[in-house]
């Protein structure tokens, strides 16, 4: 447990150094595809806090100055399987960003979609010592949360405070200098795969780069495509990836409940690889000019040349129509949903106020799918879109950099996690000298 | 069976391309070797080069070679040299003290030091030197004025008023237009030497010079071994309060030796020999007189 703290208070210190330097890069580690930004950062002078709100939310604060996109190889289901050419993908897409950006650049933050993410929700309630909230309070009761026993192979990747109680009161979004006897607060915790982290870890560091945050994709694409008020009121995010499909529910500005489904994009252009009999390649390229999901008759008249590819130029003119395109991809779609409705009953998400449902992601590009979705969903499905940043090219604006453009307002507003929180005293090693001087500072 | 095309091309980077472009894009690196390298080439280069000893004297060869060749354009030949200010004596003693060889390249004319050399000459005040169109030295000089004779116990001296020797003289009679001072540190006080002679006024023409005392004051010295004792501070004002007497009771015709005024305010007589012989002679009648 100290072990993870002192992992992500590492990682938190390496992005304050990118901070000071004003540049990171972001590296959005996909099935299909690998994504890296690189952004400046202009300096704490723009933000002002007369401002309230801040300009465009405060995102004026950086601009991307270099994006690059690379076909991902050797990551299955959001997970990492063939390292080496992995390594050799990321270094494809930095070196690409690195070059547009004109700057080099040492620090990246990162995220992924696989490693099975699961979510906790933890509570835990201290007495107060003198009756007001002080800073390390905040770190004792987030301490004093029950941890569940989650599996020596899994990792903590998120453990947000996501409510504060004091006394009776609850929905606190920050407690610290209010008056009470007993704080209580509500923490999320998602946990992954160590194995997961441990190979992007070990891909990242042979491109010579370190590590400065983490995040799960499923987090940053419900980040860039839920809108304020459906962050605040409740909704439910659905990142559909290649290889995994993310799903996050927020409500108050928090998300609340993470998971993925690991199925994608990558497994209907499989199905279609094996009913047509067409290279992958090929099925891919079906499937982005001709997908859908839902048939017309219109359909069954427009004819698609296949092109199979054997060689054999004369005889193998096979064609199909797109009808029966949407008849291969419209079952495996369906599955997909299906499964994701499953995972949101089993999180209870009819019990929040309000059920919105945004798809995004590379997949969420199906023709048709806002007519297949709330059919299987509910009737409040919006396709999303991520929201616009500073200097992002135009061709990285589309829903599948969902997960990028998540992860660059993640590296400019991170939220607060556990461990930014000062751990209490009784925490440290035995005969630290940190806890001796914590324990002089809580005494005097 | 195996595809027909060829495999596509990987488009990751090598390692070491990858390294290689991250270190190019540091911006140490980049400036060191963008504007580093080429400055340590030039600069080595020159210096290898330079520190041959027979490249060093073949360019010091040809830059000597020039200047001499604009040196010796006749545009910066001088050819004499023009003194203003100077009497004759003077001139010939600033030629010798010069001694340039004419003609001789403006170049080659050290004028500071020329300027330099001039003005130690004792009689120049002040000295201009320049170089004239036509290739005329030009030398302006101010020559000190003789304001007195200065008779010390060595020679006979011209000084000016400030004190500062002008020249020597042989005799006396050179210069009978100037007055005389004598004794040590007369030179120091040759303001005010000059002074008291201005306020001499109808005892001018008797003075024959001022004698320096104990170099603080000053004895005037007048015809007929009589001589007056002016005091250190203010002899012009004691001098005119000798005049003003004198004008009142004639009292250099009489037969006195000196009047001392270093006490201003009791000028004290000190008579002849016969003179004193005389008032005793007369102070005794009148005593004896009394006595009757």
């Amino acid at each position: 447990m100290t072990d993870l703290y002192q992992t992500q208070r590492t990682m938190r210190n390496m992005r304050k150094a990118a901070m000071q330097r004003g540049l990171v890069a972001i590296l959005d580690v996909g099935t299909s595809k690998i994504a890296c930004l690189i952004l400046r950062f202009d300096g704490p002078e723009v933000f002002r806090e007369s401002d309230g709100i801040r300009s465009l939310a405060g995102q004026s604060s950086f601009r991307v100055i270099g994006a690059a996109t690379t076909r991902s190889r050797g990551v299955r289901y959001g997970e990492i399987s063939a390292m080496q050419e992995t390594e050799r993908a990321i270094r494809t897409a930095v070196q690409a960003a690195q070059k547009m950006a004109n700057v080099r650049v040492d620090h990246v933050i990162a995220c992924f979609a696989g490693g099975n993410p699961r979510s906790y929700g933890l509570a835990g309630e201290i007495d107060l010592q003198d009756g007001i909230v002080q800073d390390q309070d905040v770190g004792r009761v987030l301490s004093a949360c029950e941890m569940p026993d989650y599996g020596d192979e899994r990792e903590v990747l998120h453990a947000q405070p996501v409510n504060f109680a004091l006394d009776h009161r609850s929905g606190l979004d920050d407690p610290r200098g209010q008056v009470g006897g007993r704080l209580a607060c509500d923490m999320h915790m998602l946990t992954v795969d160590t194995t997961a982290i441990q190979h992007l870890l070990y891909c990242i560091k042979r491109c010579d780069l370190e590590l400065a945050g983490i995040a799960s994709s499923a987090y940053v694409a419900g980040i860039a495509s839920l809108v304020e008020d459906e962050q605040e009121l409740g909704a439910a995010c659905i990142d559909m990836g290649g290889g995994a499909t993310g799903l996050s529910i927020f409500i108050k500005k928090h998300m609340i409940y993470a998971d993925s489904v690991r199925m994608g994009g990558d497994h209907v252009t499989s199905d279609i690889s094996k009913g047509l009999q067409v290279p992958l390649a090929t099925a891919e390229r079906i499937k982005t000019f001709y997908g859908g999901v839902v048939a017309t008759g219109m359909d069954d008249r427009e004819i698609i040349e296949v092109g199979g590819e054997t060689g054999d130029w004369e005889r193998d003119r096979r064609t199909v129509t797109r009808s029966e395109l949407i008849g291969i991809m419209r079952p495996r779609v369906e599955e997909i949903l299906e499964e994701v409705r499953a995972r949101l009953d089993a999180a209870g998400f009819e019990h929040l106020p309000s059920q919105q449902i945004v798809l995004t992601g590379g997949a969420s590009l199906i023709p048709g799918l806002d007519g297949l979705a709330p059919k299987i969903l509910g009737q409040r499905v919006r396709i999303g879109r991520p929201m616009r940043v500073q200097g992002l090219p135009q061709a990285a604006t589309g829903a599948a950099f969902a997960g990028a453009v998540g992860l660059t307002l993640f590296a400019a507003h991170p939220q607060d996690e556990w461990w930014d929180f000062e751990v209490p005293s009784d925490r440290y090693p035995a005969r630290s000298l940190k806890r001796a001087i914590r324990w002089f500072r809580d005494n005097w | 069976m195996r595809p027909l095309s060829a495999p596509r091309r990987d488009p990751a980077p090598s390692r070491l391309a990858y390294r290689a472009q991250r270190i190019w894009l540091t911006p140490l690196f980049r400036s060191l070797i963008r504007t580093g390298l080429p400055t340590f080439l030039i600069v080595f280069l020159a210096a290898s080069y330079l520190s041959n000893p027979a490249t060093k004297d073949s360019i010091h060869d040809v830059i000597e070679n020039v200047r001499q060749s604009v040196a010796e354009r006749p545009e910066f030949k001088v050819e004499r040299m023009a003194i203003d200010g100077a009497s004759e004596e003077l001139s010939q003693d600033i030629a010798e003290v010069t001694n340039i060889d004419f003609p001789m390249s403006s170049f080659d004319l050290d004028l500071p030091g020329l300027r330099e050399r001039v003005a130690t000459l004792d009689a120049v005040a002040e000295v201009r030197v320049r170089i004239r169109s036509g290739g005329i030295l030009q030398v302006d000089v101010v020559e000190r004025k003789p304001k007195l004779v200065w008779r010390s116990r060595e020679m006979l001296e011209t000084i000016d008023a400030e004190g500062r020797r002008v020249g020597a003289l042989a005799s006396r009679i050179d210069r009978p237009d100037l007055p005389l001072v004598a004794g040590d540190g007369a030179d120091v006080a040759a303001a005010e030497a000059l002074r008291v002679y201005a306020a001499a006024g109808p005892l001018a023409p008797r003075i024959r010079g001022l004698l320096r005392v104990g170099e603080r004051r000053w004895d005037v010295i007048l015809d007929e071994d009589q001589r007056i004792l002016l005091p250190e501070a203010a002899p012009v004002r004691a001098l005119e309060q000798v005049i003003a007497i004198d004008q009142a009771q004639d009292i250099f015709a009489r037969a006195i030796v000196a009047i001392d005024m270093r006490l201003p305010h009791r000028p004290t007589l000190r008579l002849t020999e016969p003179a004193l012989e005389e008032l005793r002679h007369l102070r005794a009648l009148s005593v004896g007189a009394e006595a009757r």
